[in-house]
């Protein structure tokens, strides 16, 4: 090259033999962010993650990704009550992604499809007893049962489910869908008893030689209250209620029913028993704003014509009618007696106002301590004071929400995975949080939520058909799509297309991105113009 | 202009994305781009030039089939991609004078064709002559003008840096008003670049009638690829004017240079138009419009406007200058303007700004 007279011929690409990576005092490395979406999911679903895959339309795959935490897709796209939606990131630019219609989406797709789990690939030969089929049991058992245990279920009711099947109405969750779901478990190799209640938690453990014990029991006692009243008043238990309406569709409550209570239990009561013909009022001792109830079921059941006494208290009952007392908020936002009274037409009181664990087998465990309504046990692996007994679900303190049992149900496999290999289970350290203003909202378009059908209002105060229904493919690949994939990489070719020296590497379709350091200059343009803040600048050790 | 995408993740704002037809992803998405310009090359951290001039030759290349030579004016874009014995370039690559390249591009083109005749050959290789702002509107002014009025086969590509950079930020009838420069410090009534000064050369080469006259920035790849293709389906003189932020020159942060040209565009500060024999025929429309201190505030060569001493009737009057670009492009409304824009510089020099 030298021998060429000065300036007349350079060689094409000889500049490669200048690394100015040398020139670098910042590094651009790739970051995996915690979505805010990840985040709240008390399943601690990869809801960014099943969401990319289900954007590409590959369905399975993303329904593969999120049963990896949850195996109830069909079930929680219904009635969970999505909270990650309130979280995310996209809330800021237009209106939150429609998680919750999509998951439903591929929970029906792969019962349509009729897509199974695996079976483990090989048996630890361990045997797990689990007390209670509801979604902590039954998200328990599908964990142990991946890690290849063999996994039994006792059920004091005559079907599994618990108040997925005792406790949801069936307009929110139709009781097929429950069973398909219920029934790819036991496909698993899950065996589930029914009608067998257990008495001595002990006993049952040592006679059946199993290795640890998972208790699931729920809260299945309905909160009582005393409310003066003669003898002829009707005052019923919300869950014995929407047992009744579960398994008899016919059944008669009253004609007009008052719901004493303001959480969702209340609400599912009242709109059951709209769709039965009655005319239900919910009394509740606050007002809207400290209502604990789901706000979009409240919207619905004030939609279907159910009336609210907001700021009332059931003094006390007679034959056709209630003594309701007026209440007022103090400065804290309590509920205080006003002395006034009035009365309220109605020929039954259904009492909502909460529930209770049955501590009563708990308590005949020797060691195994309880508090005020929960079993006390270590939140990290959910095990009790008693080695080898574990529990989750309503019967530990934390949300009662179906999505916090699953949550839990896992939680509690997992400590008892760790417990049968002689460790202990630690959840693993979270990755950072993927915050809005760490991403760039320019490259984004503006996009409207796609809005669920809803059953015509007129029909759902005669019938117990389900009032939300699910989306299209089309639309549940639009929803997919407007994921921003927050601290994630989305592979949409911003790195590799404003490099100016050409030193981020394209790998191919799935395989992301690197960097070539051998040019890289540490610019940092990279990072500035990713759109999910996928790309951090360190400093370079020198 | 781009066909809408309808695609609702990052819509057609990211330069590929896995999801989209590979057809619909800009030249620069594919992993096997023709990389033009290629690593090793000397220009600084975040350099626009070398960003733009990638983006520019490589769509150029897909346009041509490869069939594609340059004629360089010195200037930084020179100097940074070929420091003797090394060239980062992957084509057929001249380098000129400082102020000859379209004059060297014309020589090229008609030898092309020459030599393609002589051959019996009917592929007749294009040429594309690049340079600076200052080798464009300064120093190359005349062989530029010549190579318009005799509408020479040469797309002509300015690379719009808005100073002389490579010899240590002068000023050059490019820059700006109010922005400080090696030679226009901040003294006297009208601190920086004076106002009523420069020129709009897209603006005078659309008075030339050549076929095709465009603006673009580094912030917009896909308008930009775009445009160098529609260019290279024209023969005849044709010119792109690319605004290419200069990290060191400008003041501004090296990871800063794709998002503060996106800024000039949003503001209204740099107009993004395209116009076919001397008639405008589209322009880019401002999508998130904001105000001009938001693209002057990440720039120290504007500190004095943004400061605590600042004069706030300067930084109205280069807000004056976004709006009536506004205006007379029609950056924010549906249409084309009907009537030839008139250079900003005419309403500073009448005192209507």
């Amino acid at each position: 090259m030298m021998n060429k007279s000065f300036a007349a011929t350079l060689e094409p690409a000889t500049s490669l033999a200048n690394k100015t990576g040398s020139w670098r005092t910042l590094r651009p490395v790739n970051v995996f962010k915690l979505p805010p979406c990840n985040k709240q999911c008390p399943a601690g679903e990869n809801i960014q993650q099943w969401l990319y895959y289900a954007a590409e339309g590959d369905y399975e795959h993303a329904w593969r990704i999120l049963t990896e935490e949850n195996p109830f897709p069909a079930c929680m796209g219904r009635v969970c009550y999505h909270t990650c939606e309130g979280k995310c990131n996209r809330g800021f630019l237009d209106e939150s992604v429609g998680i919750n219609s999509v998951e439903r989406f591929l929970g029906d797709y792969a019962l349509e499809h009729k897509l199974s789990f695996r079976k483990p690939v090989r048996e630890t030969g361990k045997k797990i007893l689990i007390v209670g089929s509801g979604p902590a049991g039954l998200s328990a058992a599908y964990h142990l049962r991946r890690y290849g245990h063999s996994v039994h279920i006792v059920e004091m009711a005559g079907k599994p489910g618990g108040m997925m099947r005792y406790g949801i109405p069936t307009y929110r969750l139709p009781r097929n869908i429950l069973d398909a779901e219920i029934a790819r478990l036991t496909d698993m190799g899950i065996t589930i008893e029914c009608n067998h209640p257990v008495q001595d938690i002990v006993a049952e453990k040592k006679n059946g030689k199993y290795d640890a014990v998972i208790l699931g029991l729920g809260a299945s006692i309905s909160t009582n209250v005393d409310i003066p009243s003669g003898d002829t008043t009707h005052i019923l238990h919300a869950l014995n209620v929407l047992e009744e309406i579960s398994s008899d569709s016919e059944v008669q409550i009253g004609r007009k029913v008052a719901v004493y209570g303001g959480g969702n239990t209340a609400v599912d009561v009242a709109r059951s028993l709209r769709r039965l013909g009655a005319e239900p009022i919910i009394v509740y001792r606050r007002n809207r704003d400290k209502m604990p109830a789901n706000p979009e079921e409240m919207d619905d059941a004030i939609k279907e014509g159910i009336q609210v006494k907001w700021l009332s208290t059931i003094a006390g009952a007679e034959k056709d009618s209630l003594k309701i007392e007026k209440m007022k908020l103090n400065d804290q936002g309590w509920p205080e007696p006003t002395g006034e009274f009035e009365e309220l037409a109605a020929d039954s009181v259904v009492l909502a106002i909460g529930q209770n664990v049955d501590l009563s087998v708990c308590q005949k465990v020797e060691g195994l301590q309880t508090e005020k309504d929960a079993v006390v046990v270590d939140h990290e692996n959910m095990m009790t004071t008693v080695p080898g007994i574990f529990a989750a679900g309503d019967m530990v303190k934390g949300d009662r929400t179906v999505t916090a049992a699953i949550g839990m149900g896992k939680h509690a496999a997992r400590g008892v995975n760790a417990y049968l290999k002689g460790s202990v289970y630690k959840r693993p350290a979270k990755h950072e949080d993927a915050r809005f203003e760490d991403m760039h909202p320019w490259y984004y378009t503006d996009a409207p939520k796609t809005v669920r059908p809803q059953l015509e209002l007129a029909r759902r105060t005669n019938t117990f058909d389900e009032v939300q229904h699910g989306l299209t493919e089309e639309n549940a690949i639009f929803e997919a799509r407007r994921c921003l994939s927050c601290g994630n990489c989305m592979e949409c070719d911003n790195c590799y297309g404003v490099c100016p020296d050409n030193a981020v590497v394209k790998l191919g379709p799935g395989k992301g991105y690197e960097f070539n350091y051998d040019y890289c200059k540490g610019c940092g343009v990279c990072a500035q113009e990713c759109p999910c803040g996928h790309i951090k600048m360190v400093p370079e050790k020198i | 202009m781009l066909d809408a995408i309808k695609f609702y993740q990052t819509g057609s704002n990211t330069v590929g994305n896995r999801l989209l037809n590979p057809s619909m992803r800009a030249v620069q998405a594919s992993s096997d781009r023709p990389n033009t310009l290629i690593s090793g090359h000397r220009a600084c951290q975040g350099c626009g030039e070398a960003l733009g001039a990638r983006y520019a030759i490589d769509a150029a290349m897909r346009a041509t089939g490869g069939q594609l030579m340059i004629a360089n004016a010195t200037g930084c874009l020179e100097v940074f991609s070929t420091p003797y014995p090394q060239s980062a370039w992957r084509l057929p690559w001249i380098h000129s004078l400082f102020g000859n390249s379209a004059a060297v591009g014309s020589g090229l083109a008609v030898a092309a064709r020459v030599r393609a005749k002589k051959a019996g050959n009917t592929n007749v290789p294009r040429v594309i002559a690049q340079g600076g702002d200052g080798g464009t509107t300064d120093i190359g002014f005349g062989p530029l003008s010549g190579m318009f009025e005799r509408n020479d086969d040469v797309l002509y590509i300015c690379y719009d840096n808005q100073a002389y950079m490579n010899t240590g930020v002068q000023r050059s009838s490019a820059t700006p008003p109010a922005a400080r420069t090696a030679t226009t410090q901040l003294v006297g009534e009208e601190p920086g670049n004076d106002w009523g000064k420069g020129k709009n050369v897209p603006l005078i080469a659309m008075a030339h009638g050549i076929p095709y006259v465009a603006t673009a920035s580094v912030a917009d790849l896909k308008d930009l690829e775009y445009k160098v293709e529609k260019a290279m389906s024209f023969h005849g003189a044709r010119y792109i004017q690319i605004l290419v932020p200069c990290p060191l020159g400008w003041g501004s942060a090296s990871g800063s240079t794709v998002t503060v040209a996106r800024l000039a565009c949003e503001t209204g500060f740099y107009p993004i138009f395209e116009a076919e024999y001397g008639k405008i025929t589209s322009v880019r429309k401002i999508r998130q419009q904001q105000p001009v201190v938001n693209f002057l505030k990440l720039q120290r060569r504007y500190a004095h406007l943004t400061g605590k001493k600042a004069d706030p009737k300067v930084l109205a009057r280069v807000q004056a200058m976004c709006d009536d670009n506004i205006r007379s492009f029609d950056l924010l409304g549906d249409e084309i303007p009907e009537t030839m824009p008139v250079a900003v510089q005419a309403h500073e020099r009448s005192h209507e700004i």
